[in-house]
């Protein structure tokens, strides 16, 4: 499985973009679409182990799942239940055509900005 | 407590897929047409690559190879049998490849000389889907022996596939292969892709496959998808 070298992906972009290297991370969001191929149960269980000893430690993982969405030509674009049937579900006309649901992108991050908000003060 | 929230909106495999553009600008610009080819272990990639390669190089065409796999290099071995250009990419416990492999075991290669650079990926058929190696065409191969449902247990990587080859035709019977069932699935997955049926023993669907993926007129996915 590349759940690790996902979750290893995940940790350095995330401590690549955190204003001090000693900032705490409380959260972390990520949306790993359907057709993206990524077990969202083996991804939590990689975080933990790729998170171990950096300042993700303590952070929370929250999937966010994205649906595959097919554009049908006729009745545009349609969300289908799974990647099994790539069926339009108004029609029923085969479609392959997907604009949604390989996404694997970090969202969003909630930092402690105690520190920092401390540091203005006494700067202040 | 203080916090805040920073908006990244950043694709986790960013560095992958920024490298693997680049490739495909080279790859373009050098007239190279790529294939990545993904299947399970055994479902015969190194044997259908073999026949592809010798019979490029008896066409005159200008083909190479990239293989990759956990451990050994036998299967370069084998490849290079067909006079091709063939390295392999030893992935240790990676289980796919990724586009800086790629760009490091293309140095010293001049892409000018290649009309067709075909990469097996590590036998696997989840961990590559993910990872775009700058290839124009993403090939999924499934042998008569490994069950028609195969596309439905990983509908991922065959619906991302631009050619389906269907190997080892040669013992369909033998395996009581249902030919139906199977483009049947395979249709439920992936409604357009060409569909390939090869056997490496016979020679059947070598030539098919070759001219699929060295035609220049086919320079991305969606125009391959068109093809009859
Ligand atoms: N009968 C038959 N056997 C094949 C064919 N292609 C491959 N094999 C056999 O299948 C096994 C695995 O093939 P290989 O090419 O190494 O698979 P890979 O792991 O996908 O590269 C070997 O024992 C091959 O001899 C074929 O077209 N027909
Ligand atoms: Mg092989
Ligand atoms: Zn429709």
């Amino acid at each position: 499985m590349h759940e690790l070298s996902v979750a290893h992906a995940v940790v350095s972009t995330v401590l690549d973009a955190l204003p001090s290297p000693d900032t705490r991370v409380l959260q972390v969001r990520l949306r790993v679409g359907e057709l993206s191929g990524l077990v969202p149960q083996a991804l939590e269980f990689a975080y933990d182990v790729a998170a171990q000893g950096t300042p993700l430690a303590d952070a929370v993982l929250v999937i966010e799942r994205s649906p595959i969405i097919i554009a049908c030509t006729t009745c545009g674009d349609q969300p289908i239940a799974s990647a099994t049937d790539f069926r339009c579900p108004v029609c029923g006309e085969p479609c392959g055509d997907v604009v949604g649901g390989k996404e694997l992108e970090i969202l969003d991050i909630t930092l402690d900005d105690t520190a920092l908000a401390n540091a203005d003060l006494v700067g202040a | 407590m203080t916090t805040r929230i920073v908006d990244l909106r950043k694709g986790i495999l960013e560095k992958n897929d920024l490298l693997a553009q680049s490739l495909r600008g080279r790859f373009t610009d050098a007239g190279v047409r790529v294939s990545n080819w993904v299947s399970s272990p055994g479902s015969g990639k190194t044997a259908l690559l073999e026949a592809l390669l010798t019979t490029a190089v008896e066409r005159g065409i200008s083909a190479a190879a990239l293989v990759g796999d956990c451990a050994t290099d036998n299967d370069a071995i084998r490849l290079a049998r067909s006079g091709a250009p063939v390295r392999q990419i030893v992935t240790e416990s990676m289980c796919h490849l990724e586009s800086e492999m790629i760009s490091t075991y293309l140095e010293g290669w001049d892409l000018a000389t290649i009309d067709l650079l075909v990469v097996e990926n590590v036998g696997n058929l989840v961990c590559p889907t993910a990872y775009d190696l700058g290839e124009d065409t993403r090939v999924a191969l499934i042998s008569v022996t490994e069950g028609e449902d195969k596309p439905l247990k990983y509908p991922q990587l065959f619906h991302s596939a631009d050619v389906i080859v269907i190997t080892k035709t040669d013992i369909a019977a033998a395996v009581e292969w249902d030919r139906d069932a199977a483009l049947a699935a395979i249709r439920s997955v992936n409604p357009a892709a060409p569909i390939i049926e090869t056997s490496a023993r016979t020679g059947d669907g070598v030539l098919d496959l070759l001219d699929l993926l060295t035609d220049l007129t086919l320079t991305h996915s969606t125009q391959l998808q068109e093809a009859p």
